[in-house]
């Protein structure tokens, strides 16, 4: 990869959807040409980004070579059932507030003060924790930092509202210090997933760009191995990608994805095999399905079968 | 693709199309679309495609509307062709508003000599099978339905409360309290966990065994999900389709319409197995199900693989916090779950009740709510 090629989007942003997918490649992932060009509008109209997609399509990947790309710091929220408030934007650090009370009451400080300064005291910046959302409309980094909102679904309608909010007009407001705004120029880059366990609703997904991340095809496979995996020859990476193809065509609990194959990929090559066959791809099934009926599903299908077709389709380019 | 046509007409004539097609499109949409043009080279089909898959729509499923709709805006495709595919979405015939009949403003408005007259016709109601309902009754059974509170029992939830005697002590309303004091954390207080409500999940089977009942189960379900948040309701028949959204709508005419017409496979033949693994694969182990009640509305009658069933119930049970199947045959003196769907599903059943009458699904929505 030539240093020439790559570039960040602060100094030269790119021109064409496909100076995004160049980009991307030369940092280690390779999108199609629909995610391409969802990045490239999210990046050049600086709108927030859902994805939704199978789980392992490589949904978070993007936030993350967003991130080595422009250089921006990653900034991830995971949500999960009963996220809050104190979780999701800021929190109060009450035992270093509890100190700092006991300390003023020690040193006699707090006698000469009324209540209300003691209450300004109290909240400070510095008794302030951060977490991810107020993170990314208050940095004051050179480079604006990728803001990874993970599982959108599992968060609950209220955080969802709220994190509307948040993406319109990129402040938050700590009623006791202010409010915490970046301007649009240092908009962070927005990335949301959501695996789709239940609707993201409109209003949200009315701020954002929506794309539907689909598991890669074969070529694309290929590369994304050759390029995560290089010590796997290009045949090899070929029967693997193959391999899981067909394992997606066989009505699986849980298709492998993405980081599936990767993974196979990665222990073949730790195992020094060059060749897929019968013995070693029986040996590594766990890497790639890790549902027990899956595995036995496979089985029935017949390991044989499933060898001799990756290598057909391996070696047929 | 050349036109010279600015970008803005272009873009409003396309969001028409996509509406006329019955896609959802906002202007704010609309206008996104306008500037994601303005970035990219119209020239390229790929780009002005993927330009508007991105911005207009929101779903997977809208996917191919949005393709056909593109290749005949775009393409200058025929159009024709395309509009012999489609399927023509079949209906649930309603009953219509009779005057007197189904007015909830009316009902509710006390002094009426006709509530009592009404709800004495609804105790009559309450035992008669669903199958021998005429419109009316139905119509009646409607709004017995709604004043059902279906509901599942709440579960522990991350978030914890404010307590007198909790177990866990809140340290920021100790803060808070100690700034009345001086400084002197006096006063502790504690907190709990919080309680939420579980999801529940309806499956209706709306095949061509079930039509009797299925009619009033819908509005069992509708019901259910216009009452309050966290259910999830599916039709399940030839094939699964969510039914949520429609169903959601406060106007029980409405919604059942809604529903009427996005259920494609109303009245058609049953392949429970496949349409549960559809459930499951989609929606159920992705998160839906998990520690979720599931109710299962059907007469167990499945023209596929009763193994498929059994294994995909299997399946919805290790991950479902209660499994509940309601069978409005089970009733029938003699009755012995032979269909061999149900006799597949039977051992990964926590809850196997009736569903012919009123009465039965009073006791169901206690069934749900962990009364029983």
């Amino acid at each position: 990869m030539a240093p020439g090629l790559t570039f960040t989007p602060m100094d030269r942003p790119p021109a064409t959807p496909d100076d995004v997918a160049r980009a991307l490649s030369d940092h280690g992932y390779i999108p199609d040409e629909g995610l391409a060009t969802a990045i490239f509008l999210a990046v050049t109209l600086r709108r927030p980004l859902l994805l939704e997609g199978e789980a392992g399509v490589g949904k978070t990947e993007v936030a993350k070579v967003l991130s080595r790309w422009t250089g921006g710091r990653l900034i991830r929220l995971q949500c999960y059932e009963g996220i809050d408030a104190s979780q999701a934007v800021y929190d109060w650090d009450y035992s270093r507030q509890l100190l700092h009370l006991r300390a003023a009451e020690a040193s006699g400080e707090s006698r000469g003060l009324g209540t209300e300064a003691l209450e300004q005291q109290l909240y400070d910046e510095r008794f302030l924790l951060k977490r991810a959302l107020l993170e990314a409309v208050s940095h004051h980094d050179a480079v604006p930092p990728v803001l990874l909102i993970d599982e959108v679904d599992r968060a609950d309608d209220e955080f969802e509202a709220f994190l509307l909010e948040v993406l319109s007009e990129f402040q938050v407001t700590v009623p006791e210090l202010g409010r915490f705004s970046v301007d649009p120029q240092h908009r962070p880059l927005v990335v949301l997933t959501s695996n789709r366990t239940r609707d993201v609703h409109d209003a949200l997904k009315r701020r954002c760009l929506y794309h539907w991340v689909e598991h890669p095809t074969f070529e694309r496979e290929v590369g994304i191995v050759r390029l995560r995996v290089p010590q796997v020859l290009e045949p090899l990476a070929r029967q693997v990608a193959a391999a899981t193809e067909r394992l997606r065509d066989l009505h699986l609990y849980k298709p492998p994805g993405v980081a599936e194959t990767i993974d196979w990929a990665q222990a073949l090559s730790a195992l020094g095999v060059s060749q897929l066959d019968e013995r070693t791809v029986a040996a590594t099934l766990g890497t790639v399905l890790k549902y027990r009926e899956d595995q036995e599903r496979t089985r029935q299908y017949g390991i044989a079968d499933l060898v001799k077709q990756a290598l057909e389709r391996g070696t047929a380019s | 693709m050349t036109t010279d046509a600015p970008a803005e007409r272009i873009a409003v004539a396309f969001a028409r199309v996509l509406r006329g097609a019955g896609l959802q499109v906002p202007l704010g949409n609309v206008l996104t679309f306008v500037e994601a043009l303005g970035t990219l080279d119209l020239e390229r089909r790929d780009a002005v495609y993927w330009a508007g898959r991105t911005t207009l729509v929101r779903r997977p499923e809208d996917h191919p509307l949005y393709d056909r709709a593109f290749a005949v805006f775009w393409e200058r495709l025929g159009a024709t062709d395309d509009a012999d595919d489609e399927q023509e979405p079949l209906k649930i015939t309603l009953t219509t508003d009779d005057d007197e009949g189904g007015d909830s403003g009316e009902a509710e408005a006390s002094d009426n000599p006709q509530i009592t007259l009404r709800f004495s016709a609804v105790e009559t109601l309450r035992n008669k099978d669903f199958a021998e309902y005429s419109d009316d009754e139905l119509h009646q059974a409607q709004a017995f339905m709604h004043r059902l509170r279906v509901a599942g029992p709440p579960r522990r939830s991350f978030r914890r409360r404010a307590h007198r005697r909790g177990r866990h002590p809140d340290l920021r309303r100790t803060v808070r309290a100690a700034l009345r004091s001086g400084g002197e954390p006096i006063d502790r207080r504690w907190q709990e966990p919080g309680e939420r409500m579980r999801r529940l999940v309806l499956l209706l089977d709306v095949s061509g065994s079930m039509e009797p009942y299925a009619r009033a189960m819908l509005r069992f379900v509708q019901a259910a999900v216009s009452g309050r948040q966290r259910v999830e309701a599916f039709a399940i028949g030839t094939r699964l389709t969510r039914i949520t959204r429609e169903l959601g709508s406060r106007d029980p005419d409405k919604a059942l319409a809604l529903a009427g017409q996005r259920v494609h496979d109303w009245s058609g033949g049953t392949r429970l197995g496949e349409c549960l693994r559809e459930f499951n694969d989609q929606w159920g182990v992705r998160g839906m199900a998990r520690g979720a009640i599931v109710v299962v509305l059907s007469d167990g009658w499945d023209r596929g693989d009763p193994a498929v069933l059994g294994e995909q119930m299997q399946r919805l049970h290790r991950i479902a916090h209660d499994v509940v199947w309601v069978n409005p045959l089970k009733v029938t003196p003699g009755y012995a779950p032979l269909a061999r769907g149900m006799a597949a599903a039977l051992p990964h059943i926590d809850h196997f009740v009736e569903g012919h009458s009123l009465e039965a699904m009073e006791r169901l929505a206690a069934t749900i709510a962990g009364d029983v």
